[in-house]
C-alpha cells in the first residue's frame, strides 16, 4: 500500500472559512457575518465587501458580539461570529452559555488561530482548550476540520444545521488534499486509511501528521487505520467503536490540551463501551509559548513521530 | 372602568402574584419587581405591538422585549401570564420542580413570551441590539424593548453593548433601566458609585431620556409612548432613565434593599397582601 493523499498544495483553514462564507452569503441571505476587529485575520474581508449590510463590525467587545448573535436569530437570522479561538470562547463563556448554548440560539462560532500554531504571539493567544469548553456545553456542536477543502464544507455545512455550532481553525498553511467536492457531514467521521493493527483518530492540522505517520508505520510493517474526527460532538460513536473493535487499541492526535480534548472523548467512550488502551498525542497541561509553528509543533510533541512513538506505546500494550 | 383604572387594578394584582409566588418557595426577588410592575403593565398592556396568543420566537411584525435583569422573574412571568401568554394557573409552579418558570427566565422549557435567557446579568442590551439588527434587515417596522436594572449597569458588557448600539446608529430600540439606587450589598452609591448615568449614556451617543415617577402607571405609559413616536427612528438608541422604588406597593419592603431576593414569612404575605386589592382573582 502506498501513501494515497497527495500535497499538491497548502493553505490555511482560515481561508477555507473565508471562502465558504462568501458562498454562503451568496446562496442564503439570512446569513449574517459579525467580527471583532479581525475581518483580515479571519479572512471575512470578502463577504463584507460583497454584502456590507449583512456585515457587522463589532469593534474590540466580543461579549457583546456573542449577544448580537445571539439576538440576530430570534430574528431569524444565521449569524457566523469570527474572532481568534481564544476570545471566541475563554473570553466570552459566559456569554455563549447563558445567551446561546442554553437559549438554544442558532449561532455559528467561528474560531481561527486555535491551537500553538498561532505561532509568535505566544500563549496569550494559543488557546488549548477551546474544545473542552466547547464540547461541555449542553447542546454545543465542535467542528474542527482539517484543511482548506474540509474548512470551506465545513462552514457551509453547519449553515444547514440548526443549532449553536463551534467551528474551530486555524493560521498556518498546510497540505490541503481533502477533495474539493466531499460533502460534509456533521457527525460523520472519515477513514483515510484502513487497517488492522491500530486506530488513530486525529483532528484538525493533526490529521495531516496522522497521514505522514501511517507512512512511517507502512514501512515498518505496520498497519494504521487513520480516521478524520472532524466533529468532536457530536462523536461518531459508531465508527470509532467498529475501528477499535477490529484494532483493539487507539491513538488519540490533536492541537490541544490532553484534558478536554478529542482523545479524552474518545476515552470516554471507549472506556464505556470497550475499555482499550489509549494513547494520547496531545499538550499535556502546560501553556504554549512563542516560536514559529512548525518549531513548537516539534517542542509539544505534535508531530508525526510523536503519533509513531504513541502507536507503539499503545500496540505493546494491547492485550487481545 | 377607564383604561387607565384598568391597568391600575392589574398592577395590584400583579403585586399579589409577586409576593406570593416568592412566599409559596421562599425564594425569588420581590424587591425589583415590585417596583417594576408599572413598567411591565404598561409595556404589555398599553405600549407594544404584540400577540400573546400566538407566541412565535422570531417575533416578525412585533414589538419584542428582553428582561436583562432576569432576576425579577415573579414581575414578567406575572405580566406574561396576565397579558394571556400562559396560563395564570401555571403562576403556582414558579421554581419548582418540572416548571417552565424557573427561577431565572429561559427559553429552555419553552415558556411562551421569552426569547432569551437571562439571569447571568449584562446580557440583554447586546441580545436586544441583535434583535433591532435582525428587525432592521428584515424592514420591520417594529421596536425593541429591553429592561435593566442599574446595579447591572456595573457589568462591562452594557458599555460594550451601549458603544455598539450608537455607532451603528440602533434606533429601533428603547432600553429602560430601573433606578431604584439598590442591590444586594447595599446602595449602588455605596457598593460601587456608577455616577452621572445620564451623562455616560450621553457621552456613549444615546437619547437619554428621564421619568421621574416609574411608579406612576400614568406616567410610564405616557413615557414609553412617547420615547416610541418622538424618539426612535432618529439615528439613535434611547434609553429611558426609569425612577423606581424597590418593593414599591409593599410598606415595610418600600425603601431597602434588603427585599432584593428574601420571600416573605406567613406574617408578612398577610400583611402585605393587606395592602394589595384583589382585581383579578388569585392563581
Amino acid at each position: 500500500m502506498t501513501q494515497k493523499y497527495a500535497t499538491t498544495e497548502k493553505k490555511d483553514t482560515r481561508s477555507g472559512f473565508g471562502v465558504g462564507l462568501l458562498e454562503l452569503g451568496r446562496q442564503n441571505p439570512e446569513v449574517v457575518a459579525l467580527c471583532a476587529d479581525l475581518t483580515g485575520s479571519l479572512k471575512m474581508d470578502a463577504f463584507q465587501k460583497e454584502f456590507p449590510d449583512r456585515f457587522i463590525q463589532c469593534g474590540i467587545s466580543e461579549a457583546n458580539m456573542m449577544g448580537v448573535a445571539a439576538g440576530l436569530t430570534i430574528g431569524g437570522k444565521i449569524p457566523f461570529t469570527g474572532t481568534f479561538a481564544n476570545f471566541s470562547t475563554g473570553r466570552v463563556y459566559d456569554q455563549i452559555r447563558q445567551s446561546i448554548a442554553y437559549s438554544h440560539k442558532n449561532v455559528k462560532i467561528c474560531a481561527s488561530h486555535a491551537g500553538l500554531t498561532l505561532g509568535e504571539d505566544g500563549a496569550t493567544h494559543q488557546i488549548l482548550e477551546d474544545i473542552g469548553l466547547m464540547k461541555m456545553l449542553p447542546g454545543m456542536t465542535v467542528i474542527n476540520p482539517c484543511d482548506f477543502n474540509q474548512t470551506k464544507a465545513a462552514t457551509i455545512a453547519i449553515a444547514a444545521h440548526h443549532g449553536p455550532v463551534y467551528l474551530r481553525f486555524g493560521r498556518p498553511s498546510v497540505p490541503n488534499f481533502t477533495p474539493a467536492d466531499q460533502k460534509f457531514e456533521i457527525g460523520k467521521a472519515i477513514t483515510l486509511y484502513e487497517g488492522a493493527h491500530v486506530s488513530i483518530f486525529a483532528t484538525g492540522h493533526l490529521v495531516w501528521k496522522a497521514i505522514q505517520a501511517w507512512e512511517i508505520l507502512n514501512n515498518l510493517g505496520i498497519s494504521a487505520e487513520v480516521i478524520n474526527i472532524h466533529t468532536i460532538k457530536p462523536l461518531d460513536e459508531k465508527t470509532v467503536i467498529q475501528s477499535v473493535m477490529k484494532t483493539r487499541c487507539a491513538v488519540t492526535a490533536e492541537e490541544h490540551q490532553r484534558n478536554g480534548g478529542l482523545g479524552d472523548s474518545i476515552a470516554q467512550l471507549l472506556s464505556r463501551s470497550l475499555p482499550t488502551p489509549v494513547e494520547m498525542v496531545a499538550v499535556n497541561d502546560s501553556f504554549g509559548e512563542s516560536g514559529t509553528p512548525d518549531e513548537l509543533m516539534k517542542k509539544y510533541g505534535l508531530e508525526a513521530s510523536n503519533i509513531v512513538e504513541a502507536v507503539k506505546k499503545v500496540i505493546a500494550r494491547k492485550t487481545v | 372602568m377607564t383604561e387607565i383604572t384598568k391597568l391600575e387594578k392589574r398592577c395590584s394584582q400583579v403585586r399579589r402574584d409577586i409576593v406570593r409566588m416568592v412566599h409559596a418557595v421562599n425564594s425569588g426577588h420581590p424587591g425589583g419587581s415590585l417596583g417594576c410592575t408599572e413598567y411591565f403593565v404598561a409595556l404589555y398592556n398599553a405600549v407594544m405591538n404584540h400577540d400573546p396568543k400566538k407566541f412565535v420566537m422570531d417575533g416578525k411584525g412585533e414589538d419584542v422585549f428582553f428582561l436583562s435583569n432576569g432576576h425579577i422573574s415573579p414581575v414578567f412571568y406575572s405580566v406574561l401570564a396576565r397579558s394571556g401568554y400562559f396560563p395564570v394557573e401555571e403562576l403556582k409552579t414558579f421554581r419548582k420542580l418540572n416548571s417552565r418558570l424557573q427561577g431565572h427566565p429561559t427559553t429552555h422549557e419553552g415558556l411562551p413570551g421569552v426569547r432569551i435567557a437571562s439571569g447571568s446579568l449584562g446580557q440583554g442590551m447586546s441580545v436586544a441590539i441583535g434583535a433591532a439588527f435582525a428587525k432592521k434587515l428584515n424592514k420591520e417596522n417594529n421596536i425593541v424593548y429591553s429592561l435593566h436594572g442599574d446595579g447591572e449597569l456595573q457589568e462591562g458588557q452594557i458599555w460594550e453593548a451601549a458603544m455598539a448600539a450608537s455607532a451603528h446608529k440602533v434606533d429601533n430600540y428603547i432600553a429602560t433601566v430601573d433606578v431604584n439606587g439598590q442591590q444586594i450589598d447595599g446602595p449602588t452609591d455605596k457598593v460601587l458609585p456608577m455616577g452621572d448615568l445620564a451623562a455616560k449614556f450621553s457621552a456613549f451617543g444615546w437619547d437619554v431620556l428621564h421619568l421621574e415617577q416609574g411608579n406612576n402607571l400614568s406616567a410610564v405609559i405616557d413615557m414609553l409612548k412617547k420615547a416610541k413616536a418622538e424618539h426612535t427612528g432618529k439615528g439613535k438608541p434611547v434609553v429611558i432613565l426609569m425612577k423606581t422604588e424597590m418593593g414599591y406597593g409593599v410598606d415595610f419592603m418600600m425603601g431597602s434593599h434588603k427585599w432584593h431576593g428574601v420571600a416573605p414569612n406567613d406574617e408578612q404575605l398577610a400583611q402585605a397582601l393587606g395592602q394589595l386589592e384583589e382585581t383579578e382573582g388569585d392563581y
